[in-house]
């Protein structure tokens, strides 16, 4: 829960681009144990790009991204699976795999072409189906379940990948209002009941101001704004970075900051 | 649905139906029955067609006779129609489906698309373009000199390892897109089609007939000089080929989640698709392009496996099957010895359209 916890996952002027095009420039980011931090911002403004490169699904042009100290490109890809685990934005599940298998697939890199299926391997499995109210569904074909539910054993799954770090990108995308709480609530609960680090891509403004303890706001590739979301969440910054005039009001239930939209400048 | 079902507890040992957990020292993993019985029938199927097939022919011979022969003890001229002209035509079947049903495999997981095989990668027609080019310009000047000295069947490898390569170099980018493989895959069979039919416009009459009967496919007077370099290569390719399914069953769910989950992408990639076109290389210049063999048999073997991506072994010995039970079929049942090449795509698309129309699953093609 502390801020002032390690620091387990760093940009250092991070620069990324697409072929020639600049997405991320010169940005700096330090992620500490136990945090839980939203990255939001605009459509395009390189937050997914960002996250991305924080789980070294991507390269940098410059700078580097250091896991526990280390720099992420030059660790295994296999020693950072175990200790960095990545949802991507809509993954994809082959047609046909179970509930099961597909959480049983977070096990690969604990697992060896000779060790398949140890006890611990499936005692991960069946813990991680439990924790996220998957057991009853561990049959279920994944394309034949809900956008919901498919989400919640893409979680189960990074939950049975058993790594300390997890990096969620738009986890709430498709989903209507009541499971995008429900998958909000199980990753709060993934960080505060399991001691998760947790970096989210939020669209929301409410619900990252809501779940998460530090939000970071991006507009074209440059880090704007970091901190509590009430240091964040302004009228000023809302007008700079999402170019709206909007009210910013106690969120009547949680108390933390909650945007009301007046109208879109320019 | 989250509060409903949050106090039940969770299954004791995830030993789904069907599936038997096996933990013997440090080695551990789980069994499924039907992914141990497709193949193992499958296996039993080639070894029995297989046993039929050295009987059966212009000149029958009773089983008995053909099992004494094999241990040595054959009379008159049993040993050489038995030994000389049937075996290494029944061999060269096996390994040949053998080789394109786990190619077919390797290159659809690899690429989450049915569609994605030799066939339609356009490495096979590579191979046709080198055999019709030795047949049509063999001997004459140049290239055609070159390519006739080498003999077909090395011809049509190289035909396909050249297209297999080009393929890998066109779509490689930091690692190998599915997509752009098959679209890739595609232009260049339209090129190689092309060019296969240019040749066979210019061929002299004689010789076009012997280069279709080589485009269809055909284990016709095949010998053991096509079957012993045929099983060297596959007894390398094979295992390497059954060695990667640890990657592809990661491969399987997209390359983001794969490289979550640890996988070295795009050298797995790489080894993953150049197995596949060293395999279908190796078949296609013992055989020709034996048609829809490793685009059909992974998808029937997907389905009766009942899992979610082509099982590696199962495959390949649905292929064997395939090809040897339509090379049996060709010779004793049809009225006029046809290529094997007709028969695999007659009997194979049928049955594949038949699981399509009756199964659960969606037709993703």
């Amino acid at each position: 829960m502390t801020r002032t916890g390690p620091v387990r996952l760093a940009a250092e002027s991070v620069s990324l681009a697409y072929d020639e095009k600049v997405v991320v420039h010169d940005l700096d980011l330090q992620l500490t144990e136990g945090s839980f931090t939203a990255i939001v911002g605009p459509n395009g403004c390189g937050k997914s790009t960002l996250l991305r490169a924080l789980g070294r699904l991507m390269r940098p042009e410059s700078g580097q991204v250091l896991l526990d100290g280390r720099s992420i490109a030059r660790t295994p890809t296999r020693e950072v699976a175990k200790v960095l685990g990545l949802l991507p934005q809509t993954p994809v599940a082959p047609e046909g795999l179970t509930v099961a298998d597909l959480v049983a697939r977070g096990r690969h890199p604990h697992q060896s072409w000779l060790r398949q299926w140890s006890r611990g391997d499936e005692a991960a499995v069946a813990e991680a189906l439990a924790w996220t109210d998957m057991s009853e569904l561990a049959d279920r074909p994944v394309d034949a379940l809900s956008g919901g539910q498919r989400q919640r054993a893409w979680i189960s799954m990074a939950l049975a990948q058993g790594t300390d770090l997890l990096l969620l990108d738009e986890p709430t995308t498709y989903l209507d209002l009541s499971h995008q709480i429900d998958v909000l609530e199980l990753v709060g609960r993934l960080h505060a009941e399991r001691g998760r680090t947790v970096v989210v891509v939020l669209h929301d403004l409410n619900l990252a101001a809501r779940y998460a303890q530090r939000l970071v706001a991006m507009k074209d590739g440059v880090l704007v704004a970091s901190g509590t979301p009430a240091e964040v969440i302004t009228e000023p910054l809302l007008a700079d970075v999402f170019d709206i005039e909007a009210r910013v009001v106690p969120d009547p239930v949680a108390g933390t900051p909650m945007v009301v939209p007046v109208r879109r400048l320019r | 649905m989250s509060a409903a079902t949050r106090e039940l507890p969770a299954p004791a040992g995830l030993a789904a139906p069907g599936q038997t957990v096996v933990r013997i020292g440090p080695v551990s993993g789980r069994v499924r029955w039907r992914q141990v019985v497709v193949p193992a029938v499958a296996a039993v199927v080639v070894v029995l067609l297989g046993a039929v097939s050295l009987g059966r022919g212009d000149y029958p011979i009773g089983l008995a006779d053909v099992l004494r022969t094999l241990v040595g003890l054959g009379e008159g001229n049993q040993p050489f129609i038995v030994l000389q002209l049937r075996a290494p035509r029944i061999v060269v079947g096996v390994l040949v489906g053998l080789a394109l049903g786990i190619a077919g495999a390797l290159f659809q997981t690899f690429a989450r698309n049915p569609l994605a095989s030799p066939d339609i990668l356009g490495i096979t027609q590579g191979a046709s373009v080198g055999a019709v080019a030795a047949i049509v310009l063999g001997g004459t000047t140049g290239a055609g000199a070159v390519l006739g000295g080498l003999g077909i069947p090395m011809a049509a490898l190289a035909g396909a390892l050249a297209t297999g390569l080009l393929l890998m170099a066109l779509t490689w980018r930091r690692g190998i897109d599915g997509y752009r493989l098959v679209l890739i895959g595609i232009a260049l069979w339209a090129g190689a089609a092309a060019l296969t039919h240019w040749l066979l416009t210019r061929a002299e009459i004689y010789d076009a007939a012997s280069a279709y009967v080589w485009i269809t496919g055909s284990l016709n007077a095949r010998t053991w000089d096509q079957a012993v370099p045929l099983a060297v290569s596959l007894a390398v390719l094979l295992p390497v080929a059954l060695a990667t399914s640890r990657a592809l069953a990661a491969l399987q769910f997209g390359d983001d989640t794969a490289r979550g989950l640890g996988l070295r992408l795009s050298g797995s990639q790489a080894v993953v698709v150049l197995v596949a076109v060293l395999l279908t290389a190796a078949a296609v210049a013992a055989a020709g392009p034996i048609a829809y063999v490793a685009l059909v048999v992974p998808q029937i073997a997907v389905r009766l496996a009942g899992c979610s991506r082509p099982p590696l072994l199962a495959s390949a010995l649905l292929g064997a099957a395939l090809v040897v039970g339509a090379d049996l079929l060709t010779r004793t049942v049809l009225p006029q010895a046809l290529p094997v090449g007709i028969l695999t795509a007659a009997v194979g698309a049928p049955y594949l359209l038949w699981l399509l129309v009756r199964g659960r699953r969606r037709s993703t093609l």
